[in-house]
C-alpha cells in the first residue's frame, strides 16, 4: 500500500503536549515538513521560546536551544554568528516576541540577521493561563482584561509584521493563518520561503502565523477557528508585508 | 615575549583574543568602553565576530547562543549593565555553558557613578541572578594578573562548563601598566560534544536547556552542578598572602584596594607595626582555609577588611575566621578610593584599641 501521510523526519515523534485543537501543533508540523523538503534537518539549529512552545526542543528533531523569555532572536544571533553556514530559526509566541522581546526581534531584523522567525500570534498568553497579550484585540476578555481590553487603559494591539516590515534588514515578512486547509497550505509556502531565503544567505525573515488558543479563549476548537477568521484577520490582515527584490 | 605598555581594558581584550576567544557581544558603558572598542578593531582582522548588541540583555543572550553553539565567547560591562545580564547569567549557569563575563565595577546603587568601586561583590559571589548557582569570580590586582586570569578563566569555564566572571574595579580598567602575554601550554580540555553545531546525522541531537519541569529532575540537575562546585572549591582557590608571618594585624583586601593596602603596610612597618595581607584572588571559591589558618595563629590579634564598598567581602572574612579574632572594617564607596594614609590611620586605631 502506498503511504500518503507520515510523520516528518524533522519531528521526534514525542506526542505534543498542546491542548486539543491548539494550532501550535499544526505549525510545528509545517516547519518540520519544510525542513524535510529542503533536507536541512541535520544542519538546522532551532531556538525555543518561553511560552506554550517552550518544549519545542523536544519535538523538533534537530539541535535546539531553549532561550529566556523574549530573547530567542539574540540567542539565534549568537548561534548564527558562530555557524553562518547552518540554518537557524526561532519559534516565538506573541508575549515572547511582542511584549517582553521587541528589542531583540527589532534589532535582529534591523541587523539583517540571517535567521528565520516563526511568530505565533494567538492574541493571548497561553502558558500562564490566559492573560492579555500585546496582540489581544480591543474588547477581548482575558484574565487581566476581565472587562475586555480597554484602549484608554491598555492601548492598542501591536501589528508586529507591519512594524518590522519598515526595517531595511528584513527581506521577507508575511502574515499567514492556519484556520483552514487553504490557509495552512499558504502558511507552509511562507515558512518554506523564509527558510529558502536563509539558505540563499539573504537576510532576516519572519512569518507571523495567526493561531488559536481554544483553552484560554474559552471556546471549542471549531469556534476558535471561526473566531480567528472573523475577529483576528480583520485587525491583522494577511499577506506579504515586505519582500526585498 | 616582551612587555608592552597597555591600558587595563585593552590588555584584557588582547588576553581574551590570545586565549582563543573570537566572539564578543557587548553594549557600551563607562568605564569599560576601551575593551569593546579594542575587540571591534581586532576581531574582524582574525576572522572573529564583534557585535554591539542592542542591550546588555541581548548581549548576554548572544553569549548564551554562541557558547551553546560551541564557541569560546565573552562579554564585558560595568555594574548597571551587569545587573541586566543577571537573568542571562542564571540561564548560562543552569544550562552549563562556559563563558567569560568582565565587570569593570563602578559605584552604585542605581546609576551610581563612573568612578571605581567594589560594591558588586555580593552580586558577583552570592548569585545576583535567580536560582541555585555559582560563578567563579576572579579578582586581579594588577593588569598583568588580569591578563593571566583572563586566559585561565576561559579554561576554567570550559573545564567546568560554567560562567566565570573577571571582577575588576575601574582603576584597573583605566590605568596603564607593562604586561606580558605569556605563551601558554595548551591544556587538555574535553571536546564540546554537547554543543549545537548541527548534528550532521552523525550524533544524537544536542539540546541546550535549563528547564526541568519535574521537581526531582531539577533537584538532580542542580545537585549535579553542585558536585562540580565542590570540585571547584577543592581545586581552584587562589590567594596571595603577604607579610603575614609574625603580623599583629592582617588586612583582608582584593583588587586595587589590596595594592593600596600594601603601601599602608609598608608605612606601618616603618612605624614599627607589623601588618600582613591576605588577598583573595578567587572571590568565589573564597580562600576560607587561608583566613582560618592565620586566624588560629597566636601572633595575629585582629583582622581589618578594607574594601571600596560599605562592607561586602567582610562577611566572608568573618565567616572564614569563625570568630577566632575580631574583624574590623574600613571602606570608602561611591567611587572614592581609600588612601594608604587613611588605611594606616585605621591600622593604628585597631592596634591602639580605639576601634569599637
Ligand atoms: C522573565 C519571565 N517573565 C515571565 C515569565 C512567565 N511566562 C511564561 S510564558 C509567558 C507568556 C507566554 O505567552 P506567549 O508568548 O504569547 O506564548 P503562548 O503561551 O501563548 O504560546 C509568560 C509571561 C517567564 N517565564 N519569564
Ligand atoms: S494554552 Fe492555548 S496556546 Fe497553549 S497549548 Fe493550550 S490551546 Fe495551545
Amino acid at each position: 500500500m502506498k503511504k500518503v501521510f507520515t510523520r516528518p523526519k524533522s519531528l521526534t515523534g514525542k506526542p505534543f503536549h498542546y491542548c486539543p485543537g491548539c494550532t501550535h501543533g499544526i505549525v510545528h508540523r509545517l516547519i518540520a515538513e519544510v525542513m524535510d523538503e529542503l533536507d536541512i534537518r541535520e544542519k538546522t539549529i532551532g531556538v525555543a521560546p518561553v511560552g506554550c512552545a517552550v518544549f519545542a526542543y523536544e519535538y523538533f528533531n534537530c539541535d535546539m536551544q531553549e532561550a529566556a523569555h523574549g530573547r530567542a532572536p539574540a540567542v539565534a544571533t549568537g548561534i548564527k554568528r558562530v555557524h553562518p553556514d547552518k540554518i537557524v530559526f526561532t519559534y516565538q509566541g506573541d508575549g515572547d516576541l511582542a511584549s517582553i522581546g521587541p528589542a531583540e526581534i527589532v534589532h535582529a531584523a534591523a541587523r539583517g540577521e540571517k535567521i528565520s522567525t516563526i511568530f505565533i500570534n494567538n492574541a493571548i498568553y497561553g502558558m500562564t493561563g490566559g492573560q492579555m497579550a500585546p496582540t489581544s484585540l480591543i474588547g477581548q476578555v482575558t484574565t487581566t482584561s476581565p472587562y475586555g481590553r480597554q484602549v484608554d487603559q491598555a492601548g492598542y494591539p501591536i501589528r508586529m509584521s507591519e512594524m518590522l516590515a519598515t526595517l531595511d534588514g528584513a527581506v521577507y515578512i508575511e502574515r499567514v493563518s492556519v484556520h483552514d486547509i487553504r490557509h495552512i497550505a499558504r502558511a507552509k509556502r511562507a515558512i518554506k520561503k523564509s527558510f529558502e531565503l536563509q539558505i540563499a544567505g539573504k537576510g532576516f525573515s519572519l512569518v507571523e502565523v495567526l493561531s488559536t488558543c481554544p483553552t484560554n479563549w474559552g471556546m471549542s476548537p471549531l469556534e476558535s477557528l471561526d473566531w480567528l477568521k472573523d475577529n483576528m484577520i480583520p485587525y491583522y490582515p494577511l499577506g506579504v508585508k515586505k519582500e526585498a527584490e | 615575549m616582551a612587555k608592552v605598555l597597555m591600558k587595563g581594558n585593552e590588555a584584557i581584550a588582547e588576553a581574551a583574543i590570545q586565549a582563543g576567544c573570537h566572539y564578543f557581544f557587548g553594549y557600551p558603558i563607562t568605564p569599560q568602553n576601551e575593551l569593546p572598542a579594542y575587540m571591534a578593531k581586532r576581531l574582524p582582522e582574525i576572522g572573529g565576530c564583534f557585535l554591539q548588541a542592542e542591550s546588555e540583555i541581548a548581549a548576554i543572550n548572544m553569549v548564551y547562543g554562541a557558547s551553546g553553539a560551541g564557541a569560546r565567547v565573552m562579554t564585558s560591562s560595568s555594574s548597571p549593565g551587569i545587573s541586566l545580564k543577571m537573568e542571562g547569567i542564571s540561564y548560562i549557569a543552569g544550562s552549563e555553558l562556559p563563558c567569560l563575563i568582565v565587570n569593570i565595577v563602578r559605584g552604585g546603587p542605581g546609576l551610581g557613578g563612573i568612578q571605581p568601586a567594589q560594591s558588586d561583590y555580593f552580586q558577583a559571589t552570592k548569585g545576583g541572578g535567580h536560582g541555585d548557582y555559582r560563578m567563579v569570580v576572579l579578582a586581579p590586582s594588577t593588569i598583568q594578573e588580569a591578563v593571566d586570569l583572563v586566559m585561565d578563566g576561559f579554561d576554567i569555564a570550559d573545564k567546568y562548563r560554567n560562567p566565570v566572571m573577571l571582577l575588576a574595579d575601574g582603576i584597573l580598567g583605566q590605568m596603564m601598566e607593562p604586561v606580558e602575554f605569556k605563551k601558554r601550554e595548551a591544556i587538555d580540555l574535553a571536546e564540546k560534544t554537547w554543543a549545537t553545531t548541527g548534528h550532521k546525522g552523525d550524533r544524537p541531537r544536542n539540546i541546550i536547556n535549563s528547564l526541568f519541569i519535574n521537581a526531582k529532575e531539577l533537584e538532580d540537575h542542580v545537585n549535579k552542578i553542585y558536585r562540580k562546585y565542590e570540585q571547584i572549591e577543592k581545586s581552584q582557590v587562589r590567594v596571595e598572602t603577604y607579610n603575614c608571618e609574625g603580623a599583629d594585624l592582617i588586612i583582608a583586601a582584593y583588587g586595587s584596594t589590596a595594592r593600596i593596602a600594601k603601601s599602608a603596610i609598608e608605612m606601618a612597618d616603618k612605624a614599627g607595626i607589623r601588618v600582613g595581607l591576605i588577598r583573595p584572588i578567587t572571590l568565589w571559591p573564597f580562600p576560607r582555609d587561608s583566613f582560618k589558618k592565620w586566624a588560629e595563629r597566636d601572633h595575629v590579634k585582629s583582622f581589618l577588611t578594607v574594601e571600596m564598598s560599605k562592607g561586602q567581602m567582610v562577611e566572608d572574612v568573618s565567616l572564614s575566621i569563625e570568630g577566632k579574632k575580631p574583624n574590623y572594617f574600613f571602606g570608602r564607596t561611591g567611587g572614592v578610593v581609600p588612601t594608604p594614609e587613611e588605611i594606616l590611620g585605621e591600622i593604628k586605631k585597631v592596634m591602639g584599641g580605639t576601634r569599637g
